[in-house]
């Protein structure tokens, strides 16, 4: 099964650590990966954004760098997705450490 | 939808250095804009129908697609790559990104009992009720930037606010102490009359027959003052929403509309 990173910057509120975010964002573009960053997951769940939907049913397995993960998947709900969990891994930009998160992300691509 | 932008450093493109990628992309990112990093691979996850401006430092002339926008990175200064995709976003008559700050509740439905208690609570429309009688979410604009006052009295902690600072209403898992607590401010707001417009209510009532008594203008206003403040400081609603609030009359209204909505909203389902 392949692989998608998404990144979330949320642009519009200073709640996530604006380091962690700069060194996840710094860690995912100074690796060989290719990626998706978005400005902000909220906004994207206000507005129904087709985006999210297309992530999910390309089958793809998705890690996805945002916040808590009960607010991403409701988020996702919210714009009438459902993430399937047996294939997502959410890592919370306002919890853990930017170099743990970069490492995982890169360790599970490889 | 907004504008789609791909950093292409694909085939028939030079790699940027690691420290330029980022901060291009942080730059799109700041602006508003999402961005789609494409490498070796040189696929582009590309929406149907979205206005794409590929971004890169092409070898020779700009490639040319039907749909899609090349800029070329080498020699142009960000603020003139930025100012690019504005005119690209503009002339697809697409909304100016970063306009509106995306304050809204987000309902956890694996909590949530159904209860109608933030449709009846809340002021501001943001609450209604989908085709099979589930509470919704229908306009998240309307929400007040910064209030998470019905996330107060949600009984089951089933609203998040992603922005929140605190927990659990950022998103956090709920635990046995947060359901206490969220049920001890429940409490205190009942405390305080049943509800908070209740409580404004109330005071309004006394406020004002200690007015028509006492024709103590001074002491009624700040008596009202403090009752705000204290409902402020508990349940961390920003002032603003305070200076919104309809009239009392118009409180009542509205709450009264909304318990005829969910009332009749839960007896539908009910039949159902």
């Amino acid at each position: 099964m392949s692989q998608r990173v998404l990144y979330c910057h949320c642009a519009y509120a200073r709640v996530v650590p604006e380091a962690v975010k700069q060194e996840v964002l710094a860690g995912l573009a100074a690796s060989n990966l290719e990626f998706e960053a978005v400005p902000d997951m909220c906004e994207m769940s206000a507005r129904r954004d087709a985006r999210l939907a297309e992530w999910v049913d390309s089958g793809d397995a998705l890690q996805i760098a945002a916040c808590y993960p009960r607010a991403i998947k409701w988020l996702f709900s919210a714009a009438g997705v459902t993430l399937p969990e047996e294939r997502v891994r959410i890592l919370n930009m306002r919890e853990s450490p930017a170099s743990d998160i970069v490492t995982s992300i890169l360790e599970a691509k490889s | 939808m907004s504008v789609q932008v791909v950093l292409y450093e694909g085939s028939g493109s030079q790699p940027l250095e690691p420290a330029e990628r980022g901060a291009m992309m942080r730059a799109l990112l700041e602006k508003g804009y999402p961005v789609e990093s494409v490498r070796a691979r040189g696929v582009a996850n590309l929406s149907p129908g979205a206005a794409t401006v590929v971004l890169g430092k092409f070898d020779g002339p700009l490639p040319q697609a039907e749909a899609l926008h090349f800029r070329d990175l080498d020699g142009t200064a960000t603020p003139d790559i930025l100012a690019a995709i504005d005119s690209v976003r503009e002339a697809a008559s697409l909304p100016q990104p970063g306009k509106w700050k995306p304050w809204f509740p987000v309902i956890d439905y694996k909590r949530c009992t159904n209860c109608m208690q933030c449709l009846s609570f809340c002021l501001f429309d943001v609450y209604g009720v989908a085709k099979d009688g589930k509470i919704q979410v229908q306009n998240q604009t309307n929400c007040k930037t910064e209030c998470p006052a019905c996330s107060r009295v949600c009984p089951e902690v089933a609203i998040l606010f992603p922005k929140y600072k605190h927990g659990p209403i950022h998103g956090g898992e709920v635990n046995a102490d947060d359901m206490r607590r969220e049920a001890m401010k429940v409490d205190i707001s009942a405390l305080l009359g049943g509800d908070i417009y209740s409580a404004l209510r109330d005071r309004s009532i006394k406020a004002k027959s200690r007015f028509s008594k006492e024709r103590d203008e001074d002491r009624a206003l700040k008596e009202r003052m403090n009752c705000l403040n204290k409902l402020q400081k508990e349940m961390d609603i920003p002032a603003e929403v305070f200076a919104a609030l309809p009239s009392v009359d118009e409180i009542r209204a509205k709450a009264d509309a909304a318990k005829r909505k969910a009332e009749a909203a839960l007896a539908e389902k009910a039949q159902s």
